[in-house]
């Protein structure tokens, strides 16, 4: 070894991986890609704790006679899953673990603007998930997520309480790393990086923290006062103390419903990085894309009274929230015109975090255009609470956010841990998922459009065909869901190295090593021009430093 | 009849059912017309535009915003005339009709429903209804939220403890169906089920005369008004300055408040349970609360006596 090969290795910081190798400095690490390590492998045991409820409920409904779990057994189980997935897997799967690693790399920042606080929102959401898992498997909560009154006051038995502190401890944790997102996005972009300019992605976790920091208050008071109702027998939504069951939904919804969007706007960024890469395209229309961004985050405020409309609200609260629901969907569909229109003129490669893009695309489509017939007050009285809002709901959180996250997972890997994973497993990963997601929901419709209800143990003997077709769309799901697990483990192990820009994509966190060292640039970035800078006519594009990547050097 | 030649189509047994099914069908239309349009789009870009595919991309020199705007405006306008149909439909099914021939009381409880008919017939369960005639629906929960669901008719309400809540509907076909709780409502909620039976006009008075129901529902109600002591003060010969009822219901009341209100079912319930909120102008606050000691039933019995003051003498 030369003396200048000596001097060079000695220039080149250690990787955030390799810099030091101690449990303590994983467990007091300030480093935001470490911290996004942490965020991964507990959202990854509790997808599935979540998941493995799901099978629990689908092997429970090949039966119309459901005699595999008790009634009180069923209830605690899909409790479960609702609480675990939408809290402590739905919520903080994108921010919380491509955000935490990702948004300082894309606006050219050492990390995070709070970098303490961000190691104590995980601990807080670890520690909220384990004692909800506790108290799971202690007993369990039957109200189902929703945790609706007068039910969840002194009708159900189990740890409502104990759950309710959960999800309000994990609140504190959501709060925490939306207020650090904002600030970062505000105070510590590099020079040159305008708003826009910046990525979708930044700017969907961007708006989603808004939502996060504006809506999760209201939920953490909603369940503080079920809680006081339910210790103190304080009457604020019972009405046998003198409250009122239906003031509780008004506050549950207005913030579960924008968490509707704090769950899919980030998946939108991701979908939104993964067309312009793999289509070698700059984003048709990317200020519109930003506006879509914003204005979902705002109407979506205003439309929490659809999920009230058969709960006997007046008659024009219920119109508006209707019309809302619908101006709402406008910016959704802009979005996927949007998409689809990237994909003109491009030159598209279709690798598996591409796969899941386009799955996504196709999935949410379906989810958002049967959500308009929920939105439709007529038919929303017929539909409210059966199998066909679930289908609704799961295309949108299932289909849409899990398959982006799983995409965006593929597509950052190499990134986050200077390995690829074996593209053909992940192809056909990214397959399984398209086909076994719409095998599983599918049915599902039209279980709603026969009139199941949500939440049976039990049903009518002639709706089995479609609830066993179900369940075995769900057994390929579990397939598509565990695979990668398996070969991205591998892959950290026997993967082969990544070089820093593997895609041959645009975007700062592509132009710093793989994996990233611990301050995440040599030197901080200067930006001159827009994201996605793709050249039309062959794909390549030009780097800060002059030179010219194309197809040739991915 | 789709149900008979579309595997996944439910019965359809009133009115409402062919109103909700027309603007869905419509619906499911159009989306499928969507979904081709973008998934034929998606796939023929996908196919056309390949990476390795031979065909010559170009310079995007269109100016974007033609386009955007252009299919901002198309959703904009399909959402609002889907808008505008499905609320129409709504007012009109969710509204209380202006007239009714049949009234139907449901009580539901964990995990039953109890139905009563003004006659004074009670079932549990089970709803029996004549065919073609407009039932106005008076529900109420002794515990929790439920929701009276019957699939073929396309219609549900929830059912709110602590208040009246009213619907309508008009079956038009004979024939037993389905009726579901549709709100979780605890441990049997998968079997907080029963039937409706819409019945031939004949056989319904038949079924009426079957059942052996002595005293009408006002009767039964009018019994609790004097075992409650509430004829002590309303009763017209009474000493005690408080309002009659001789043709309250439906009628405007001022309140003490300043407040003008129609006196419906909400209203005679909440003069029952919370009179504090209620007072009638010109009367002294004497009227005590019977919040705890009528059962929702017994709440039904009376309102069913306080509307049968204004239909004529009690039956």
């Amino acid at each position: 070894m030369s003396a200048a090969d000596i001097s060079m290795a000695a220039a080149v910081p250690p990787s955030y991986l390799g810099e030091a190798h101690t449990l303590s400095s994983w467990l007091f690490t300030r480093d935001h890609k470490r911290i996004a390590i942490l965020f991964f492998i507990s959202i990854t045991f509790f997808f599935f704790i979540g998941g493995f409820a799901a099978a629990l409920i689908r092997l429970q409904l090949l039966n119309p006679a459901g005699t595999l779990l008790q009634p009180e057994v069923y209830n605690r189980i899909f409790t479960m899953h609702g609480i675990v997935m939408v809290w402590f897997f739905l919520i903080p799967s994108i921010p919380a673990t491509l955000g935490n690693f990702l948004l300082p790399l894309q606006i050219g920042a050492r990390d995070l603007a709070f970098p303490r606080l961000n190691l104590f929102s995980w601990y807080l959401f670890t520690f909220s998930g384990l004692w909800a898992i506790y108290f799971i498997f202690i007993g369990g909560v039957d109200t189902g997520w929703t945790f609706y009154e007068p039910y969840s006051s002194n009708f159900a038995h189990g740890h409502v309480i104990a759950a309710a502190v959960a999800v309000f401890i994990n609140g504190f944790s959501t709060i925490a790393t939306a207020l650090n997102f904002v600030v970062s996005t505000h105070r510590l972009r590099a020079p040159g990086m305008t708003w826009f300019r910046l990525p979708l992605f930044v700017w969907a976790i961007y708006a989603t923290s808004i939502v996060m920091l504006l809506a999760t208050p209201v939920l953490a008071m909603t369940l503080a006062l079920v809680a006081i109702e339910r210790f103190w027998g304080v009457g604020i939504f019972n009405p046998a103390l003198g409250g009122d069951p239906i003031l509780f939904q008004h506050m549950f919804w207005f913030y579960s419903h924008p968490a509707v969007y704090i769950m899919v706007l980030p998946a939108m960024g991701v979908v939104s990085e993964l067309v312009a890469c793999f289509s070698r395209r700059p984003i048709f229309g990317y200020t519109g894309m930003c506006y879509a961004l914003i204005s979902i985050a705002i109407i979506g405020f205003f439309v929490w009274g659809h999920h009230m409309f058969t709960a006997g609200i007046s008659l024009t609260s219920a119109v508006f929230f209707s019309l809302m629901s619908f101006i709402v969907a406008v910016p959704s569909a802009i979005k996927v015109f949007n998409w689809t229109a990237t994909l003109h003129n491009a030159r598209i490669s279709f690798d598996a975090p591409m796969l899941y893009a386009l799955g996504f695309v196709g999935l949410f489509t379906i989810g958002g255009l049967t959500g308009l017939v929920l939105a439709t007050l007529s038919a929303d009285i017929h539909l409210q609470d059966t199998y066909f809002v679930i289908a609704h709901f799961h295309f949108i959180m299932v289909g849409g956010t899990v398959s982006a996250y799983f995409g965006g997972l593929h597509y950052w890997w190499p990134k986050i841990t200077g390995k690829r994973y074996p593209e053909m497993w992940a192809r056909y990963a990214a397959i399984l998922t398209f086909v076994g997601f719409n095998f599983t929901f599918l049915p599902q419709f039209i279980l709603g459009y026969l009139g199941m209800p949500r939440r049976y143990y039990t049903y009518a003997p002639d709706l089995q065909t479609w609830n066993v077709l179900s369940s075995a769309g769900a057994s390929i799901l579990a397939v598509a869901y565990v695979l990668p697990l398996i070969y991205l483990t591998w892959s950290i192990f026997h993967g082969k190295r990544a070089g820093p820009n593997p895609w041959g994509a645009t975007g700062l966190e592509w132009r710093t090593s793989s994996p990233p060292p611990k301050h995440n640039f040599p030197r901080t970035p200067l930006v001159t021009e827009m994201p996605y800078r793709y050249d039309p006519r062959d794909g390549s594009y030009i780097t800060q430093d002059g030179l010219r990547c194309g197809e040739a050097d991915v | 009849m789709s149900h008979v030649w579309l595997p996944f189509w439910p019965k359809n047994a009133a009115y409402s059912a062919s109103l909700v099914d027309a603007i869905d069908i419509a619906e499911f239309c159009l989306i499928l017309l969507i979904l081709c349009f973008v998934f034929g789009m998606m796939l023929l870009f996908c196919l056309r535009y390949r990476r390795g595919s031979g065909i010559p991309r170009h310079e995007p020199n269109v100016k974007s915003w033609h386009w955007e705007i252009g299919w901002t405006s198309a959703t904009l306008v399909a959402f609002l005339v889907l808008f505008v149909f499905g609320a129409k439909a709504y007012l009109f099914l969710y509204k209380p009709p202006a007239h009714h021939q049949l009234e139907l009381y449901v009580v539901g409880k964990q995990w039953m429903w109890k139905v009563q008919h003004p006659g004074g017939q009670r079932e549990i369960d089970a709803v029996h209804l004549p065919v073609n005639r407009v039932v106005k629906v008076i529900l109420a929960s002794q515990d929790v939220i439920h929701s009276f669901y019957v699939p073929a008719f396309r219609l549900k309400h929830d059912v709110v403890p602590g208040q009246f809540e009213t619907f309508w509907f008009e079956p038009d076909r004979t024939g037993s169906y389905p009726l579901e709780c549709s709100e979780f409502c605890g441990v049997e909620h998968a079997h907080m089920i029963g039937t409706v039976t819409v019945m031939s006009d004949a056989g319904y008075a038949q079924w009426l005369a079957d059942q052996g129901a002595t005293r009408s529902l006002a009767q039964q109600g009018f019994a609790l008004f004097r075992r409650y002591g509430c004829s002590g003060c309303h009763d017209p010969a009474s000493t005690v300055h408080a309002p009659s009822l001789d043709g309250l219901f439906g009628s405007v009341v001022h309140l003490a408040d300043g407040r003008t209100t129609v006196a419906d079912e909400r209203y005679v319930r909440d003069c029952i349970l919370i009179p504090a909120t209620q007072r009638v102008a010109g009367y002294p606050p004497v009227m005590p609360s019977f919040q705890g000691q009528l059962s929702e039933e017994d709440l039904v019995r009376i309102l069913a006596y306080v509307k049968s003051l204004s239909a004529g003498p009690p039956q």
